[in-house]
Formats: structure tokens, sequence, C-alpha cells
């Protein structure tokens, strides 16, 4: 898959965010646009996931709203992301915490990762 | 007509300027050697034959390897005939992915993936019983009628029905091409093409 990257330098997937890793709490900062007007929105949220690689890379947050849970797919390319602030990390024992999906309450939180 | 032949090296996809998200496939166009001129006087018809991706030589047969001498050039895996190309190209040429460089659309004929022994659904379409219950048992997939009885008293030809299916040559016409990587001989093109990952592609304009 050589090649593949090379595509990938080609349109400059450089990495423009803080790293961040399933079981991070991150605040998105996206742009929406409204007809000609053009604003930005936060969403904030534990990462679930980054899935793919590359130009194709996404990364799953999700964050309880009341208490119903609201997931969002972001392209790591996207052009509609502002910037992304990473106000915690996790400490989780795997890379797709879909297990935080069935908790709710005080089962739901992660504990902060210490350096 | 003038092309190449290429590989599919993959897919990704790309945010293009309006800010969508657009699909694409990543292809290895050339470096292709001429290998052969074909003439009216001497083989009837006018044809350039192009040969693509190095071979080891001991996997070549004598009769072959004196062809490729004849073009000065390494033994070849794949060779394909093209027309279109006059009097621009002599034997022993090399073609690279610049041959596109001013064209918006292109057109990539390849074999598409074999699917193996599928149904009427996957294969034609169909829309199969829709229902599991009104009286239906083990017919959820079924084709349905093949015609009417006594006249005709035969299955029309050409029924659609089961069989293998894929694995047959598949054009996808006038994809748009998004950019050119001349160092890497890459071609991105808008959609997808026929084929698995590494499989043979002709492209032509």
């Amino acid at each position: 898959m050589d090649l593949m990257k090379v595509v990938d330098k080609e349109y400059n997937v450089e990495n423009k965010f803080p790293k961040f890793n399933s079981g991070d709490t991150i605040t998105v900062h996206y742009k929406i646009k409204e007809g000609n007007k053009e604003r930005i929105q936060q969403f904030r949220g534990v990462v679930l996931q980054r899935k793919g690689s590359g130009l194709s890379e996404t990364f799953t947050v999700r964050k309880m709203s009341g208490n119903v849970g609201v997931e969002r797919i972001f392209p790591i390319t996207s052009p509609f992301i502002d910037k992304i602030e990473v106000t915690k990390h996790g400490k989780v024992r795997r890379a797709r915490i879909f297990y935080l999906r069935e908790l709710t309450g005080k089962k739901a939180r992660i504990k902060e990762k210490k350096f | 007509m003038q092309g190449l032949i290429a590989k599919k090296v993959g897919m990704t996809s790309v945010f293009n300027e309006e800010g969508k998200n657009v699909p694409c496939t990543v292809i290895e166009a050339g470096p292709c050697v001429v290998t052969q001129i074909k003439t009216k006087e001497k083989d009837g018809y006018e044809a350039v034959q192009l040969g693509f991706e190095d071979k080891r030589e001991k996997r070549t047969s004598k009769a072959m390897k004196g062809h490729f001498a004849k073009a000065a050039a390494t033994p070849k895996r794949k060779l394909v005939e093209f027309t279109g190309f006059g009097e621009d190209v002599k034997l022993g040429d090399v073609l690279n992915v610049d041959l596109f460089h001013d064209d918006n659309w292109l057109d990539v004929r390849g074999i598409s993936k074999g699917k193996g022994f599928q149904g009427v659904v996957k294969r034609y379409g169909f829309r199969g019983v829709g229902d599991a219950t009104h009286g239906q048992h083990n017919r959820d997939r079924a084709p349905g009628s093949l015609g009417a009885s006594s006249y005709p008293s035969r299955v029309f030809k050409g029924m659609r029905m089961a069989g293998r299916t894929g694995g047959v040559k598949v054009a996808a016409i006038n994809l748009r091409v998004l950019k050119i990587i001349p160092e890497e001989n890459l071609l991105i093109l808008k959609g997808s093409v026929p084929g698995p990952n590494g499989s043979y592609l002709i492209i032509t304009k």
C-alpha cells in the first residue's frame, strides 16, 4: 500500500490536531454553513474509536444529551473541523470502547490518565 | 483509442473545494513500453502494442524473449493493443501517465470481481418474494414465473436466471480525473472501477 501513502502525501494529510485516542474527552469545533453564513458549533464528548488511516480516517465522538446518547462521526481530513481540544486523557484498555454505550451514570465514567 | 495499461491500487476519498467528500480510485497507469507497431501492410490493421509491468526473464518463453528484444525492452507481464497513436510513437518508446495530462474524463475497462454462482436477487437485482408470511415458505429470493404456459411452451432465450456472476469485462465510462501524480505514474479518478485491488485495467481517452 505504499502508493496509497503517496496519495496521502499529495493531498497533504498533515496532522494539525493534537494527539487523541479512544477514551479521551475532546471538544470538536466544527463549522456549520447556514445559507451564506458560517458559524462554529462545538461537540464535546468521549472518543469511542479512531477508524481507518490516511485520507479516509474517521473518529467517533459520543456525548450524553440529557439522557439520550448522541454519536457523531467526523472524517479527520474534513475541512469543516475548525479545531479539536483535548480536555481529558482517559485511561482505557481497548482501542474501541463500544461498551460505553451500555453504561450510564456513574458507571460511564472513565478514569483520567496520570503521566 | 489511445490509452495505457494500468493497475488498480485502491480506493480512498478526498474533500473537494465545495467541501464534499468525493470517493475516488487510485490507479497506477504506466510506464508502458511500445513492444510492437502493427501496420496495414504487414498485419492488415494499424495498432500499437503496449507492455506493462516487468516479469522474470526465467518465466518468459524464448519466443516472447525475442519479441521483447526487438523493442529493446525487458519482458512484460501484460500486453494490450491500442489504436490512435499514429506516427507519434516508435518501437521501444515509454509512455507515462502524462499521456492524460489534458484529459478531464477517461474510460476504464477491467475484469469485475468474480462472485461465483449467484441467485437472481444478487445477479439481476430481482426483488425476491418480499414477504415471509402469506403462505410463503422457503422462497424469499425466488425468481418467480419464467413465462406463460401452453404458448410458448418453452422458456425464452436470455431469460434471466441464476448463474455465474461477475468476472466479466466491465467498462466504467467517463470517470472524472481528479489528479495526476506524474512522479509515481498515479492517476486519481472519481468513483469506482471494476475488479479487485491489484488487477489490470485498460484506460482509454
